[in-house]
């Protein structure tokens, strides 16, 4: 890993504590409310409520960012928030496939895309 | 079809977690990348921005505003609901070549890249084509041709941009669903044969 230097601790910091830096979060991991996230309707911050609402159906973070109009990586460390908190869960794919065969690289994954296609 | 409404449960208890997958679609400015997206996406293809300075900048304090010396780019990404717990998402590349630090993000985990050609902006590709094979990423070469317009030949296309034997080279219409289907699909079973080929 490159030494947190200069330009680069930032987004390091804003992750308090949390196992993974949150700008690696995946643009497509999907976020969904939790039980809490459901109930926790009130926020004082508009965009975490924004953020719950739309994730009462599984939505990615791309989405999030596009759909409550910040950039992504705000969305990131909001979304990362939302999760340390209990509020989203976060369906990352290399996270959850960490240390085995990428599903980008799992012939199974694939023949299913590949089929999903064509039946479009 | 839509998602099936997930139970997701409180905490970290195992929960059966729907499957994201991406393709990237890449390719110089103008080229039909997001029309690409748009003919099959099930949603209007929706566009999400980084800041430039972000690296640089508190991205902790939401009262962040762009500046002047910061500069937004922007890219386009549809979604195909592909079963209950699998979702796939197209990610454009942004239009400017020359934001690689947004390229890394959107690969990251790919199953591969479409780079779009067209025909009478031929160099307007060879970044993305470059890029592709440095980063190891299945891609292939889809020829967009607008009303069947082709300033060169096919096999002239191809000739010119270079293109390694094994990489897949394909004519396509961006704006017609069946055609961007068939790409897609030629895609994934390119990925599918550098898996099984080691």
């Amino acid at each position: 890993m490159t030494p947190p230097e200069g330009a680069r601790v930032r987004p390091y910091l804003a992750t308090r504590g949390r196992t993974r830096p949150v700008q690696e979060t995946a643009l497509e991991a999907l976020v969904s409310a939790t039980k809490s996230g459901r109930a926790h309707t009130i926020d004082a911050v508009p965009e975490r409520e924004r953020i719950l609402r739309i994730c009462l159906s599984p939505r990615s973070v791309a989405e999030v960012a596009a759909l409550v109009r910040v950039p992504i990586g705000v969305a990131r460390v909001l979304v990362a928030d939302l999760e340390t908190e209990g509020l989203v869960h976060v369906a990352d794919p290399h996270v959850a496939y960490a240390g085995r065969v990428a599903p980008a690289r799992d012939l199974n994954v694939l023949e299913r895309v590949r089929d999903g296609l064509r039946r479009l | 079809m839509a998602f099936v409404d997930s139970e997701v449960v409180d905490g970290t208890q195992a929960v059966q977690d729907a499957l994201s997958v991406k393709i990237v679609v890449a390719g110089g400015f103008g080229v039909g990348k997001t029309t690409f997206v748009g003919a099959v996406s099930e949603i209007e293809p929706l566009r999400t921005e980084a800041l430039m300075t972000e690296a640089s900048t508190s991205v902790d304090d939401l009262s962040m505003l762009p500046d002047k010396t910061t500069t937004t780019v922007a890219m386009d990404f549809g979604r195909i609901t592909l079963a209950g717990d699998l979702v796939l998402y197209l990610f454009g590349t942004p239009g400017q070549n020359r934001f690689w630090f947004m390229w890394d993000d959107i690969t990251r985990g790919a199953i591969g890249a479409v780079v779009l050609v067209d025909s009478r902006r031929l160099a307007e590709c060879f970044g993305a084509v470059d890029y592709m094979e440095r980063r190891g990423l299945p891609f292939l070469v889809a020829l967009n041709a607008f009303d069947g317009i082709q300033y060169h030949g096919v096999d002239e296309v191809r000739d010119a941009l270079r293109l390694s034997p094994e990489v897949p080279f394909v004519v396509t219409d961006a704006r017609d669903r069946e055609s961007v289907k068939q790409v897609l699909v030629r895609l994934v079973e390119h990925a599918m044969a550098i898996v099984r080929g080691g």
